[in-house]
């Protein structure tokens, strides 16, 4: 139990760390237009990263679902530019109805 | 044509304290972001069955999600809990999975307020969904629409882990429901934006999900999102050109 909780305050503390660390060391300066040109970059990629991984499950090993099903719903109606809310309720609807059936 | 390149001149920055802009843009970000709040609510309460189901009691898992609220880390200390690791395994495992945190972190802390420490607190408010909701391309953010987003979220995690310790599975299962297909379909939103553009933040944004779905079978879960982070750099190759 004293193992539980003393992970529980260590994971709390690198967490906080890991998210307070950038704001420290950027302050309030701008940051340089080199280094701007990265951040610009870096929603995409970073965002396309974490769909591989939320979808296929991160781990080390691949474990296609039904979850794969809801994304393949989802990327063609972002596509034709439906609105974000129908896309995410599309993928939900379409991954559960999948699990629903093959269970 | 013409092609404005940047707002940043012409953006009214309407006084330094909190104005009326200011709370329509924490109400903005606290609407957009009821969907994830409802799903990550969903999330808790299987967090909270989970982690009572490991023997973990009443306090300790609302205490985690009150003091980390972190699903990727909280729920990989269970995992590693479960399958009988130890503690120093279980804090690596989460630094890995939340080190994206980093470099989310330094994207938008020029968009946050006030001198490092309060940036440190503000930084605080970065996850997932509310920084994808507040990204403004071209690597601004709307710090607002961020914290805004993040509350609502924040609350329904803690909510959600409490009923699910005390009450056990009350809503119904996350992945019956399909809720844990909401935040990566959301998340592609924006890599599928840059698609149509084309160009080369289209090419990024494959490349980084073509790295993470290399790397997954064989890294430990947090490394394939960092590694596709460095795709990013490929930035360097033309800073200030507007695409």
């Amino acid at each position: 139990m004293i193992s539980l909780w003393a992970t529980i305050l260590a994971v709390a503390l690198a967490n906080a760390a890991i998210k307070a660390a950038g704001p420290i060391l950027v302050g309030d300066r701008d940051l340089s237009p080199k280094a701007n040109a990265v951040t610009a970059l870096l929603a995409s990629s970073l965002l396309a990263a974490l769909v591989v991984t939320e979808t296929l499950g991160g781990e080390g090993r691949f474990a296609f679902d039904a979850k794969g099903v809801g994304l393949a719903v989802a990327a063609p109606a972002l596509l034709l530019r439906a609105p974000v809310l129908v896309v995410v309720a599309l993928a939900a609807v379409a991954t559960a109805v999948t699990r629903a059936y093959f269970g | 044509m013409l092609v404005v390149t940047s707002g940043e001149k012409q953006r009214p920055r309407c006084g330094t304290g909190r104005g009326y802009d200011d709370d329509k843009g924490y109400l903005a970000g606290a609407r957009a972001a009821v969907p994830f709040a409802l799903a990550t609510a969903v999330l808790g309460v299987s967090f909270g069955v989970l982690a009572r189901s490991l023997g973990w009691g009443i306090a300790a898992p609302v205490a985690f999600s009150l003091i980390t609220f972190s699903g990727s880390a909280q729920f990989a200390v269970t995992a590693v809990f479960g399958t009988g690791g130890g503690a120093l395994a279980a804090v690596a495992t989460a630094v890995l999975l939340n080190a994206r945190f980093l470099a989310m972190g330094i994207a938008i802390a020029p968009s946050l307020k006030g001198g490092r420490l309060r940036r440190a607190v503000e930084g605080q408010a970065v996850v997932d969904a509310s920084w994808a909701l507040a990204s403004r391309g071209n690597g601004r953010f709307d710090r607002e629409h961020l914290i805004g987003a993040t509350i609502p979220q924040y609350a329904a995690w803690v909510v959600g882990t409490a009923m699910g310790v005390l009450a056990g599975d009350v809503v119904g299962d996350v992945k019956r429901l399909g809720l844990d297909a909401i935040f990566p379909a959301f998340f592609l939103a924006l890599p599928v934006e840059e698609l149509r553009s084309g160009g080369r933040r289209a090419a990024v944004a494959l490349l980084a999900a073509a790295l993470a779905l290399v790397l997954v079978p064989f890294t430990p879960p947090g490394v394939p999102v960092i590694a596709a982070c460095v795709t990013a750099l490929l930035g360097l190759g033309n800073p200030g050109r507007p695409q």
